[in-house]
């Protein structure tokens, strides 16, 4: 192998796992928050008890997480230093501003919350857990402006004498801002992440709540009867979003990069009233001929894409055409036969997997919603046993998400902005794009990229085995009514009753 | 605007001082804790000192990360794949750390605790040599060399003679770039070596100092005695190393001027030490570890890159510049947020500004069992 396709899946092995762990800390941090606050509101204990527990999970999670993300960050300079140069201009300042903006935020509160529990007032101490909450919410922000530059790439200029992407005046950060992209791209992930972090709390309540009935745990049942509900509707109301956003998504994609419907759908050629495949087999290796599309559903997709059924104005475009298109434009830079077809069986099956998975946190948040209303119990093991399988389901969906995004850019890491395609080559916009192939470093050897790509993964999978073990043996422990009292607000003097 | 680059040349150092002097402290109360503390209680008195406080302070690496990545985006490439496999080092060693950190505490078992804490201790003394090994292959210059595309779709380049870049036309010479091609054993000198021993050493009294201001009691006696001895160590080592960067190495005499200050502070640092003086030892040893980074950006000044290859081969802060309004809107941020992140971390230090000693420690260990309770399974 090439150090290439190495660095490519480095990049992706680590950015799966990191995006294991990254949507569950923004969804649980602000719903932690929001139990902290009913408890300072209410007084009622079992919200904060609830907080403590989730809490703990949280952190667990966000340890990993952070160390994770570093790697992230320098891999751009290690396997994608061309990359790095060739957009560094714009792309680092993103980065930077979630480290400057939202990082210190999130890293500095979560100390003050975890450590200042009995040192400062509830109330303060709410307030950490909000900032928190607010700080890795705005690092997804920055990080998904930067993603959506890769994807629709706005604010930004060619330099013909330096061969690099430039930013276009001060006004083009505020483009690559306000990427119409990017702000799609937020709403979706953000919502997903509610989702992934709705079904933990969901998913784990309830299997708690019938637990905690079985063994008649005094006080218990009603508690994780509480959290179960709040989990659930914290799952509707984001499924409601996600799929919004999501339609939002799809239609900018399929004006921006139609490359990547094309595939997804494995639509060959070019047709009004397009229909949605759900299921396809056969030969997917690049050419789409050979897949056999077996279940179709009629005029969906080009209602998904174009808002119409039928008619001239439902037309969407195959991945042949695409092709073609594309070899004309830039048979100059790249040659008359470049492939600009990404993988199809990826692309195919990691967008079904990604509205697939969806589904399991739904009907978990509905059937538990259903049978626990007007403050009804629900024993039963077997949805015991389905609420704690549920669980990993909206992880795997977001990541099928993230492989689907990335892997339905290729071959670019900066994809063409097509509507720059028609301006004048003289404003440069036009030539604002980068090959895969071009961006990675040219000093590192193939085995250098080997060793550290076997070393990650090693490193990465043990931990990850730890994280699992320590998240599992927390869920198995639960809450101890009986054990340890409330927190005392501001008791300056009281024994530090902490972590370590 | 022509003074942009240079501006973020002393604002990436700024971050790197952060970064140093800030973490420096939580590498050495990490590689100390283990050998310092007698028992468990006073083991978790050691790391409460650094607890709230490590995760803020390592976002200074990250946020120096970034902003090199935009300032200078050609340094950013041009460093991290060539210190490829040194980077990969540290971030392995961070990673383990952070998770030994946040971890140890969460199963009440001795062995699992023992275990993160070799970890924690093994990896915070592996970063601090690095880093310093880092930096003084800045100072001294790498393998560096100048290479030009020769043939775009096989991606094929070729080295670029000192000769051509002298008279080589602005367009030809934007279409040069720097690469480390000299691998990983060429990062490890003399030189370098004693570079990581100054971190080291520096990190080490650091923490000591550290542990004395923050404690109180036994371990507090105790960090004091190290922090005695230790910061004589950094001194004598920090004091060969910059001379002899300054006298070999240093691209100029105005290096003199932090070498000096940092040469002060640390003398001040070891005299507070001896006596005790824990708060005015910390601030001058913090003071020189900040001159100390000063010394060390001052002494490649004008160069982020040097080669040791040829002269005409080191990367300029020109050559290394993103563009001006890049650079202008970085400013702006960094002139409204570094105070705002310096205030409210100043202020969690203050939260948190009471000695721990074990009697603050609560009997009961953190964690859960390592099993389950049977009537809880």
């Amino acid at each position: 192998m090439e150090a290439l396709d190495l660095a490519r899946w480095q990049f992706g092995i680590t950015t799966v796992y990191h995006f294991i762990l990254v949507p569950l800390t923004i969804g649980l941090a602000p719903l932690v928050a929001i139990m902290q606050t009913k408890w300072l509101r209410s007084g009622e204990e079992k919200w904060m008890r609830l907080a403590e527990f989730f809490g703990k999970i949280l952190i667990i999670n966000f340890a990993l997480g952070v160390a994770t993300g570093i790697v992230q960050e320098f891999q751009f300079g290690m396997n994608w230093s061309e990359y790095s140069r060739f957009v560094g201009d714009i792309f680092g300042a993103p980065l930077a501003f979630e480290a400057l903006l939202a990082f210190f935020l999130e890293s500095t509160f979560l100390g003050l919350w975890v450590f200042g529990r009995g040192r400062m007032s509830a109330k303060l101490n709410t307030l950490c857990i909000w900032l928190v909450a607010i700080g890795v919410n705005l690092s997804a922000y920055f990080i998904l402006a930067a993603n959506s530059f890769m994807q629709h790439p706005v604010g930004a200029i060619y330099n013909e004498e330096t061969g690099r992407a430039e930013l276009d005046g001060v006004g083009g950060f505020l483009e690559v801002l306000t990427n119409v992209k990017a702000l799609a791209a937020i709403s979706h992930v953000i919502t997903a992440s509610f989702m992934v972090a709705g079904t933990v709390v969901a998913g784990i309540a309830v299997w708690w709540m019938v637990r905690s009935t079985r063994r008649s745990i005094e006080g218990q049942p009603e508690m994780w009867r509480s959290a179960a509900r709040f989990g659930a509707v914290t799952i509707l109301i984001s499924a409601g979003l996600v799929g919004l956003s999501g339609h939002w998504q799809g239609q900018l994609v399929y004006a921006q990069q139609p490359m990547k419907m094309a595939s997804a759908e494995a639509q060959c050629h070019t047709e009004e009233g397009a229909p949605l495949s759900l299921i396809a087999i056969g030969d997917f290796t690049n050419d789409c001929e050979n897949v056999l599309r077996i279940l179709d559903i009629p005029f969906v997709t080009s209602f998904m894409a174009t808002n119409h059924f039928t008619g001239p104005e439902s037309e969407v475009a195959g991945v042949a055409e695409v092709q073609e298109f594309y070899q004309e434009q830039f048979a100059e830079l790249h040659g008359e036969d470049y492939d600009y077809r990404p993988n199809l069986f990826v692309t195919y099956y990691s967008f079904r997997g990604m509205i697939g998975f969806m589904a399991f946190p739904v009907i978990l948040a509905l059937a538990t919603l259903w049978k626990t209303r007007e403050n009804r119990m629900w024993v039963s093991d077997r949805w015991a046993t389905f609420a704690i399988l549920t669980i990993p389901t909206p992880f795997i969906a977001s990541n099928f998400g993230w492989i689907f995004t990335e892997m339905g850019r290729q071959p670019w890491v900066v994809a063409p902005n097509l509507e720059n395609l028609d301006q004048p080559t003289a404003t440069g916009v036009d030539r604002v794009m980068l090959l895969t192939d071009w961006g990675v470093s040219q000093v590192t050897s193939p085995g250098m990229v080997l060793g550290t790509l076997i070393g990650f993964t090693v490193l990465y999978l043990m931990l990850g085995i730890v994280w699992f073990l320590l998240v599992r043996r927390y869920t198995y422990e639960g809450i101890n009514l009986t054990g340890g009292e409330a927190p005392q607000p501001d008791d300056e003097n009281q024994p530090l009753s902490f972590v370590y | 605007m022509e003074f942009l680059p240079y501006v973020w040349f002393v604002l990436i150092g700024v971050l790197w001082t952060g970064y140093l002097t800030l973490e420096g402290f939580d590498f050495g109360v990490g590689m100390l804790f283990t050998r310092l503390s007698r028992n468990p209680k006073e083991r978790r008195v050691s790391l409460n000192t650094i607890g709230p406080h490590w995760d803020g302070n390592e976002v200074w690496l990250l946020t120096a990360g970034g902003a090199t990545f935009a300032a200078f985006p050609e340094w950013y490439a041009t460093m991290f794949s060539g210190m490829y496999l040194a980077l990969f080092l540290i971030l392995v060693l961070l990673i383990v750390r952070i998770t030994a950190l946040e971890w140890r505490g969460k199963i009440n078992d001795e062995r699992w605790r023992r275990r993160w804490d070799g970890i924690h201790t093994t990896s915070a003394w592996g970063v601090s040599i690095l880093w310093g090994v880092a930096f003084a292959n800045l100072v001294q210059g790498m393998e560096i060399e100048v290479l030009r595309i020769t043939d775009a779709a096989t991606q094929t380049f070729e080295t670029v003679s000192a000769n051509e870049i002298e008279s080589a036309t602005v367009a030809e010479a934007a279409s040069f770039t720097h690469h480390l091609t000299g691998g990983f054993f060429s990062l490890l000198t003399p030189f370098t070596i004693v570079g990581g021993l100054v971190t080291l050493s520096l990190f080490l009294s650091h923490g000591a100092i550290f542990l004395a201001l923050k404690t109180a009691g036994e371990l507090q006696v105790r960090a004091e005695k190290y922090a005695a001895r230790l910061s004589l160590v950094s001194l004598v080592i920090t004091g060969a190393w910059a001379l002899w960067a300054q006298l070999v190495y240093a691209t100029s005499m105005w290096s003199w001027i932090p070498l000096i200050i940092a040469a002060l502070c640390l003398v001040g640092a070891a005299v507070f030490a001896q006596r005790g003086d824990e708060l005015r030892a910390f601030i001058a040893n913090f003071v020189g570890i900040a001159a100390a980074v000063a010394f060390i950006f001052t002494a490649m000044f004008p160069y982020v890159m040097r080669s040791s290859i040829n002269e005409a081969y080191s990367l300029s802060i020109e050559q290394a510049t993103a563009t001006g309004p890049t650079q202008i809107i970085m400013l702006v941020a960094a002139l409204i947020f570094v105070p705002i992140v310096i205030g409210y971390s100043a202020w969690s230090y203050k939260v948190f500004a009471k000695r721990i000693s074990v009697d603050d420690i609560p009997d009961t260990a953190a964690g859960l069992s390592r099993v389950m309770d049977d009537n809880r399974r």
